[in-house]
C-alpha cells in the first residue's frame, strides 16, 4: 500500500472485508483511546500513559495474524493488540486507574495490562526482558506439541539489550515457534535508532542468529499482516523463528513524562504524521468499497462512547483493598507478611500514590 | 547562596568536576541532548560536547562494562543508570567486575567508576521505577555506597565520590529530587564519604535514616516532638563505609534506636545497623531496636504510600520505643 | 612490521599456509623478518612446553588447577600485531600473549601457585594472570565480561585522542552472552578502536559450536553491528597476523572495530577438571593434530631455511630450564601474608576492614592439617 492507500490487488493478503474492517476497528480504537487517556493524564486523573499513535498498523496488523490459541508477549505499546484479541476494554482501563477491578490489584504502572484469558502476558517496564520469556513459551509449546505460536514484541531500543541477544540466539538454536516483531519507531526516548546500532537495519540482525529477518512498512496494515502471517505460518509448521522489523515512527512522545522537542526535529515527525496508518487504511478500505465516510464516523463515535463509558465506570472504582499489598507475593500469604500487614492495618489510610514525575 | 534542589545540585557537581578534570565523562541512556530523564545531566552535552557526554544504546551491562574499561584507561566515567530498577542487567559487571577489579589484580587495576542512579518510591512508578536496591551493593565488598538526602550533601558527596579512587554506587532519592531544596554554595566543596550527620539532636531515642526517608523521619519527629518526645535524627549519608562511631555514640547516649528505610525489611540495611548496635552497644539499650521499613513484597503501584514507611509509622515506632 | 594482506570481505575461511607450511599459491603475505619468525616459533613452543609441564604438575597434585592451550597456540600471537602501548583483554587461554609482552616465567609460575610473589597476591585461581606494566588486563572467570570493558578502554583511547587499540580475546561460546552483544553494539555505534578476537575452538566445555548458534559463522555476527567480520584459519599464524594487521590499521585510522573469528580446535579438555571423552569422539582431536599450528609454522620456517632440529632443541632446553628454575623458586615462596587479604578492596582500608583485620590477626595462624598452604 502506498501513502495514499493504493495497493496492488495481487499482493493483498486474502482476508474477508469483515476481517479488514475488524483490523481497522482495532486501529481506530487505539487512536480514540490514546486521545482520551492522554487528556485524562494531562488533567491529572491518571498517573502515566504511553501512546501508540502512528503505530496502530504495526500493532493490530501483527496481532491479526495470530490464531486464537497463540500468545502475545508484549512490550510497552501493544495494548491495542491485546484489546484486538479479547482483552476487555474495561479491564484495561481498570489497570490504568490501578483500581480494585484491575486483575493485578493496581500493582503496576498504567499500560501494563495482562490477562491469561486473552493470552496477553503481563509486561515488565524493563526493556527486552520479555523476549527470553517469549522464546521459552514457544519452546514449551514445541515440547508440548500444542500448535501455538508466540509473538514477542520489542522496540528498536530493545535490540541493544542483552536479553534481545540471548533470546534470539536461543530461538535460532532451538527453533521454537516464535515470531519477533520489532516496532522500529526510530526513537528510544531520546536516542535515535542510528545511535542505537551501527547496523543498517534491525532485520539484518537475524543473520547473526541464523533465521530470516524481514523489514516491512510498519504503517501499512496490509503489509504488516502479510509479513507476520507468513512468519506465523512458518513457525507453526516447524519452520522456526522470524524477526520482523516494522518500520514506523513514534510521532508522539515516549510517554506522558517525555518532551521530544528537547532532542529531535519535529519537522521530521510531521512527515511521518502525513503517513498516518489509519488514514492509509481508511483510504484503502474506501477504494475497496468496504467503508464509507458515514460508516467511519459511526465507528469512531461508537468507539469513543465505549472508551468514555469504560473510563466513567472505572474512575469511580475504589483503590484495591489493603490486603492486596501482601497477596500474590507467594501462592499463600506467609505469616510474616500477614504480620507486616497487621502493623499498618490500624493506622489511618494513606492517599493513593502521588503524581508521576 | 542559591537555593537549589537535588537535581540542580547533582548537575552542578557534574559540571564543576567536568570543568576541573578533563578525565571525567558522563554516559548513559538519554543523558546527552535530552539531559537525562530527570534532567540531572541537563546542559552538560551543550557545554562539554559529544566527546565527554554520551548517549548510549539501551544496555546497562554495556554502560557499566564500558565505564570500567574507560576507568582502566585512566578516565573518570560517571555513568547513569536511568532507574535503580534497571541496574540488574549490569549486576554482573558491578558485582563481579567493578567491585573486584582492584582486588583480583593485586591492586594493579583499580576501576574508579561512580554510578549515579535514582532510587526509591513515591513517584507512582510501580514495580520498576521505585526500588531501593542498596543492600545488594553494600553487601558487595569493593563498592562504596552513598545516599544523600539534601542538595548540599548531594553536591559535596558526589564531588568526593568522583575524586575518590574507588567505585561508588551513588543513589539519588528521586522522590525528593525536586522537593528537597536548600542552600548550596556555588563553588567547589566536598562532603567526605563515611561521615554521618546529626540532623536533630535529642536525648531519648536515636532515629537512623538516609536518603528520602530522612524527610519522612523529620516529619514524624515534628509530630512526636509536639507530644513531648525528644528524638535524635542521624542521617547516615554514606552506607559504606559507615560512620559507626556517630551511630554508636548516639545510641549509647539515648539507649534506644529506631531504623527507618524504605527497602524491603528483611536483610535490608537496617538489619546491618541493628546487628552493629547489638554487637557494640547492647548493654546501653533500654528498649528493643525497631525497624520501620518497606514490606517484603514487590513495590506496589496503587498502594505505594501504604508500602513506604509513613510519618505515622515512624512516629508510632518512636513513641513505642521511647516509652518501652 | 607487517605488510597488510587484505582479508576477504565475506566470512569464507582465510588462510595463507597449508598444513605443510607452504604459502598458498597466489597469496600476498605479510612481511615477517627472520628474527620475528623465529621469535614467534619460540613463543608458541614455550606455551606448549609450559602447558605440558604444568599439566603434569597438576596431575601430581602440586597445582590446584590448570588450563591448556594445546593446538590453539597460534591465536595467542595475534597480539604480535600490536604495539606495546595497545591493550590486551585476555580470556583465560592466551598466556602466549602475556609472554610475548614480556611476562616472565617466574611471574607465571608464581601466579599459578598463588604465593607471596604472585602479581595478583594469590587472590585468583591459577591462569588468571594480570600485568598492568604490560597493558595486559586482569582476567575474570565469568566469560564475556571483558568485552564491554575492552570497548570502553578503546573508546577511552579515542576520547583521549590517542591511537591505542584494544584487542579482546574470547571463545566462541562467549558470543552467546549478553556481554558480547552489548560490547559489539557499543563498538559499532561509537566506532571504538577495538579488535574482537573470537577463538572458535569448537567447544565450550561440552557444548559444540553448532549448539552455540544457528548462524552460519561467528564472523557473520559482525553484520548485526555494522562492521566487518572475518574468518581466519586459527592454526595459521601467518593468516592471523595478516588479518590482525588489517584490523589494527583500520582501528588506528579511526575506521572502527573488526571481529575476527579464528577457527581452531580445543584438543585438550576445557581445564584440568574436564574429561572430554565423556562428550566427544576421541578421533576428532586426533584429526586436528595433523593441523598443529606449531608444526605448521616449523615447516614454514623450514621453507625459509630458518629451522633446524638443533634450534628447536636449544629452545626446548632454555624453556625447560626456565620452568624448572621458576618452579623451584615458586615452591619455596611462602603464601601471601594474611593481612594482605584486606588490601586492595579499596584504595585505602575502611574502618570496617581495619577492624576485621585486627580481629583476624588476634588469632593464631591457620595451619592446614593436610599440609600445603
Amino acid at each position: 500500500m502506498d501513502d495514499h492507500g493504493v495497493a496492488d490487488p495481487d499482493r493483498v493478503p486474502s482476508l474477508t472485508p469483515e476481517d479488514w474492517l475488524r483490523i481497522y476497528r482495532g486501529m481506530v480504537l487505539i487512536r480514540v483511546m490514546d486521545e482520551r487517556l492522554m487528556a485524562l493524564q494531562r488533567q491529572g486523573r491518571i498517573g502515566f500513559y504511553g501512546e501508540a499513535r502512528g503505530q496502530e498498523a504495526a500493532v493490530v496488523g501483527s496481532a491479526a495474524a495470530l490464531a486464537p490459541q497463540d500468545w502475545i508477549v508484549p512490550a510497552l505499546r501493544e495494548a491495542g493488540a491485546g484489546l484486538y484479541r479479547g482483552l476487555p476494554l474495561r479491564t484495561y482501563i481498570a489497570q490504568i486507574f490501578g483500581n480494585a477491578n484491575d486483575p493485578a490489584s493496581g500493582r503496576q504502572l498504567p499500560c501494563h495490562p495482562g490477562t491469561r484469558a486473552s493470552h496477553y502476558v503481563t509486561m515488565s517496564s524493563c526493556i527486552a526482558s520479555q523476549l527470553p520469556h517469549a522464546v521459552g513459551m514457544a519452546w514449551a509449546a514445541k515440547i508440548k506439541k500444542d500448535n501455538s505460536v508466540v509473538l514477542g514484541y520489542l522496540g528498536d531500543g530493545a535490540t541493544s539489550e542483552e536479553d534481545f541477544h540471548v533470546a534470539l540466539n536461543f530461538a535460532g538454536v532451538f527453533r521454537p515457534p516464535v515470531v519477533f516483531v520489532c516496532q522500529n519507531n526510530q526513537w528510544a526516548i531520546s536516542v535515535p535508532v542510528a545511535h542505537q546500532t551501527a547496523s543498517p537495519t534491525v532485520a539484518i540482525k537475524a543473520l547473526a542468529y541464523g533465521f530470516p529477518g524481514i523489514r516491512v512498512d510498519g504503517n501499512d496494515a496490509l503489509a504488516v499482516y502479510g509479513a507476520v502471517k507468513e512468519a506465523v505460518d512458518r513457525a507453526r509448521s516447524g519452520g522456526g523463528p522470524t524477526l520482523i522489523e516494522a518500520l514506523t515512527y513514534r510521532v508522539s512522545a515516549h510517554s506522558s513524562s517525555d518532551d521530544p522537542s528537547r532532542y529531535r526535529d519535529e519537522r521530521i515527525t510531521e512527515t511521518w504524521r502525513a503517513r498516518d496508518p489509519i488514514v492509509r487504511m481508511r483510504a484503502w478500505l474506501a477504494f475497496q468499497g468496504f467503508l464509507d465516510a458515514a460508516g467511519d464516523e459511526r465507528l469512531r463515535a461508537d468507539l469513543d462512547a465505549e472508551v468514555r463509558d469504560a473510563v466513567a465506570a472505572e474512575e469511580s472504582v475504589p483503590a484495591p483493598p489493603l490486603r492486596t499489598l501482601v497477596e500474590d507475593v507467594f501462592a499463600e500469604v506467609p505469616q510474616f507478611l500477614a504480620d507486616q500487614l497487621a502493623e499498618i492495618a490500624t493506622l489511618p489510610r494513606q492517599k493513593l500514590g502521588g503524581a508521576h514525575q | 547562596m542559591p537555593v537549589w534542589n537535588i537535581i540542580q545540585a547533582v548537575n552542578d557537581a557534574l559540571r564543576i568536576e567536568m570543568r576541573r578534570d578533563p578525565r571525567v565523562v558522563v554516559l548513559g541512556e538519554d543523558v546527552g541532548k535530552f539531559g537525562g530523564v530527570f534532567r540531572a545531566t541537563n546542559g552538560l552535552f551543550d557545554e562539554f560536547g559529544p566527546d565527554r557526554v554520551f548517549d548510549t544504546p539501551l544496555a546497562e551491562a554495556g554502560i557499566i562494562g564500558a565505564a570500567i574499561g574507560m576507568a582502566l584507561y585512566g578516565l573518570k566515567p560517571v555513568p547513569e543508570i536511568q532507574f535503580a530498577d534497571f541496574i540488574y542487567p549490569a549486576f554482573d559487571q558491578i558485582v563481579n567486575e567493578l567491585a573486584k577489579f582492584r582486588y583480583r589484580s593485586g591492586g594493579q587495576y583499580p576501576a574508579p567508576v561512580v554510578i549515579r542512579t535514582p532510587y526509591g518510591g513515591g513517584i507512582r512508578g510501580g514495580h520498576y521505577h521505585s526500588q531501593s536496591p542498596e543492600a545488594y551493593f553494600v553487601h558487595t565488598p569493593g563498592l562504596k555506597v552513598v545516599i544523600p538526602s539534601n542538595p548540599y550533601d548531594a553536591k559535596g558527596l558526589l564531588l568526593s565520590a568522583i575524586r575518590g579512587e574507588d567505585p561508588v554506587i551513588f543513589m539519588e532519592p528521586k522522590r525528593i529530587y525536586r522537593a528537597a531544596k536548600g542552600e548550596v554554595p556555588e563553588g567547589d566543596y566536598t562532603v567526605p564519604l563515611g561521615q554521618a550527620k546529626i540532623v536533630r539532636e535529642g536525648s531519648q531515642v536515636t532515629v537512623l535514616c538516609y536518603g528520602a526517608m530522612v524527610h519522612t523521619v523529620v516529619e514524624a519527629v515534628e509530630k512526636v516532638a509536639a507530644e513531648g518526645f525528644d528524638p535524635e535524627i542521624v542521617d547516615l549519608r554514606t552506607l559504606l563505609p559507615l560512620d559507626s562511631e556517630t551511630v554508636l555514640a548516639s545510641v549509647r547516649k539515648t539507649g534506644r534506636a529506631v531504623i527507618a528505610y524504605e527497602a524491603p525489611k528483611t536483610c535490608g540495611y537496617g538489619a546491618e545497623l541493628s546487628a552493629l548496635i547489638c554487637e557494640k552497644a547492647l548493654m546501653h539499650l533500654e528498649a528493643p531496636i525497631a525497624r520501620v521499613a518497606g514490606f517484603d513484597t514487590p513495590f506496589p503501584y496503587s498502594l505505594e504510600n501504604e508500602y513506604m514507611p509513613s510519618p505515622d509509622r515512624v512516629a508510632k515506632a518512636i513513641r513505642d520505643t521511647a516509652s518501652f | 612490521m607487517l605488510v597488510s594482506a587484505r582479508p576477504p570481505a565475506d566470512d569464507s575461511l582465510f588462510s595463507l599456509l597449508d598444513d605443510d607450511g607452504q604459502v598458498r599459491p597466489g597469496s600476498r603475505v605479510p612481511e615477517v623478518s627472520d628474527e620475528l619468525a623465529r621469535k614467534l616459533y619460540r613463543g608458541m613452543l614455550q606455551v606448549r612446553v609450559v602447558d605440558e609441564r604444568m599439566m603434569r604438575l597438576q596431575r601430581q597434585g602440586r597445582l590446584g588447577f590448570y588450563m591448556l592451550s594445546i593446538g590453539e597456540e597460534a591465536t595467542h600471537f595475534a597480539a604480535a600485531a600490536l604495539r606495546p602501548a595497545d591493550w590486551i583483554f585476555p580470556s583465560y587461554r592466551e598466556p602466549g600473549a602475556a609472554f610475548w609482552r614480556g611476562y616472565s616465567m617466574t611471574d607465571y609460575v608464581n601466579q599459578l601457585f598463588g604465593n607471596a610473589e604472585d602479581p595478583v597476591k594469590g587472590r585468583q585461581m591459577p591462569v588468571h594472570h594480570s600485568a598492568r606494566w604490560l597493558n595486559y588486563v586482569s582476567i575474570s572467570s565469568p566469560v564475556g565480561t571483558q568485552i564491554p570493558q575492552a570497548v570502553g578502554m578503546a573508546w577511552a583511547a579515542k576520547i583521549s585522542k590517542k591511537d591505542d587499540v584494544a584487542l579482546v580475546y574470547f571463545g566462541e561460546g562467549t558470543s552467546s552472552t549478553g556481554q558480547f552483544h552489548v560490547g559489539m553494539n557499543f563498538a559499532g555505534v561509537f566506532k571504538a578502536p577495538c579488535i574482537f578476537f573470537c577463538r572458535n575452538n569448537g567447544w565450550a566445555i561440552s557444548t559444540d559450536q553448532k549448539h552455540q548458534t544457528a548462524a552460519r559463522s561467528f564472523a557473520v555476527k559482525a553484520l548485526a553491528y555494522g562492521f566487518p567480520g572475518v574468518r581466519v584459519d586459527g592454526n595459521d599464524l601467518l593468516a592471523i597476523l595478516a588479518v590482525m594487521e588489517d584490523a589494527v590499521a583500520r582501528a588506528r585510522a579511526g575506521e572502527g572495530p573488526t571481529l575476527i573469528e579464528a577457527v581452531t580446535y580445543r584438543r585438550s579438555g576445557h581445564s584440568s577438571s574436564d574429561d572430554p571423552s565423556v562428550y566427544r569422539d576421541p578421533n576428532e582431536p586426533k584429526e586436528w593434530e595433523r593441523r598443529d599450528p606449531i608444526d605448521r609454522w616449523k615447516r614454514y620456517l623450514g621453507t625459509r631455511g630458518l629451522y633446524s632440529e638443533a634450534l628447536e632443541e636449544q629452545y626446548r632446553k632454555e624453556i625447560n630450564d626456565e620452568v624448572s628454575d621458576a618452579l623451584a623458586h615458586a615452591e619455596q615462596v611462602a603464601p601471601p601474608a594474611v593481612e594482605t587479604m584486606f588490601d586492595d578492596v579499596f584504595a585505602e582500608l575502611t574502618p570496617e576492614l581495619e577492624e576485621q583485620k585486627r580481629y583476624l590477626l588476634s588469632f593464631p595462624r591457620y595451619v592446614n592439617p593436610h599440609g600445603g598452604s
